[in-house]
């Protein structure tokens, strides 16, 4: 995964994205099963820091990608409903 | 309750439709061993999960499993888009089209609808464990053969992504079997 060429900007973004949620979703499991590793809840406050800041980076710039990043900000338009769903392709 | 993330877990974008692969890549929808049974199964047993760090470990599995579906119905949904007549008669995917031109419906890739005969829920923690761990192997065997059958990198990526989220699923259930037995 060292390699990727991204298309553009957005593509890039979303990449950061899926990784850090991605390492969220393993330290989740992990946790649930070990609810007394502190190495493993010093890593997922870490990753959830980023992970969440990636998110609101990325739903700022080109559309909300949960609900709670959409707010309007001014915008007299409903991008949640507006941007492309996820199984369109391309940048998704 | 649960959020809708606007992504996909891995992503998915399939450049050549091939009706062909898609009539075998549904069974990971709908299929005996697919993921809406696994998320069914895992989301269904976990009422009667006598300990918190199982209920929890099979509510999160349960959702990851949602994101799982999604990614098999878009690797569907992009394997038949923009087919001409021809290509849906000449690779045998008539008999899906007549019913559900292109639209997702859940059945194994012999035809047969998802049922919920195909999972269970013992309300017994141990056996739904003991389950569950068969459950990921199951589907880690079907992504396997879906792996032999195919070639095209582009549907290959997120097949081998989520063959991998099998092993990790059977990895933390077995965890969750030694959480019970300590209780004992």
């Amino acid at each position: 995964m060292m390699n990727i060429r991204f298309a553009n900007e957005q593509e890039k973004m979303l990449h950061d994205v899926n990784v850090l949620s991605f390492v969220v979703v393993e330290l989740n499991l992990y946790l649930d099963t070990h609810p007394n590793d502190r190495n493993a809840m010093e890593y997922f406050n870490h990753y959830n820091r980023m992970a969440n800041q990636a998110k609101k980076e990325y739903s700022a710039k080109y559309g909300p990608l949960t609900i709670s990043c959409a707010d309007t900000m001014g915008c007299n338009e409903w991008k949640w409903a507006l941007t492309p769903m996820p199984w369109e392709g391309g940048c998704n | 309750m649960w959020n809708y993330e606007k992504r996909l877990e891995f992503p998915v974008n399939i450049t050549s439709p091939n009706a062909k692969l898609a009539q075998v890549i549904i069974s990971q929808y709908g299929g005996p061993d697919g993921e809406m049974g696994a998320s069914m199964r895992y989301l269904s047993q976990r009422y009667a999960a006598p300990y918190r760090e199982v209920a929890a470990i099979l509510t999160d599995v349960g959702t990851e499993e949602l994101a799982h579906l999604e990614m098999v119905a878009t690797i569907v949904h992009q394997l038949t888009k923009d087919l001409s007549m021809e290509e849906i008669e000449a690779s045998g995917f008539a008999n899906y089209y007549v019913d559900h031109t292109v639209g997702i419906w859940p059945q194994a890739a012999s035809g047969f609808p998802f049922t919920a005969a195909q999972f269970q829920s013992t309300g017994d923690v141990i056996t739904d464990l003991m389950e569950d761990m068969a459950a990921e192997q199951k589907a880690r065997t079907t992504y396997d053969n879906i792996l032999r059958l195919i070639h095209d990198q582009e549907v290959c990526e997120p097949i081998k992504f989520l063959r991998a989220r099998e092993i990790v699923h059977f990895q933390r259930f077995g965890e969750a079997k030694l959480t019970d037995l300590r209780g004992f």
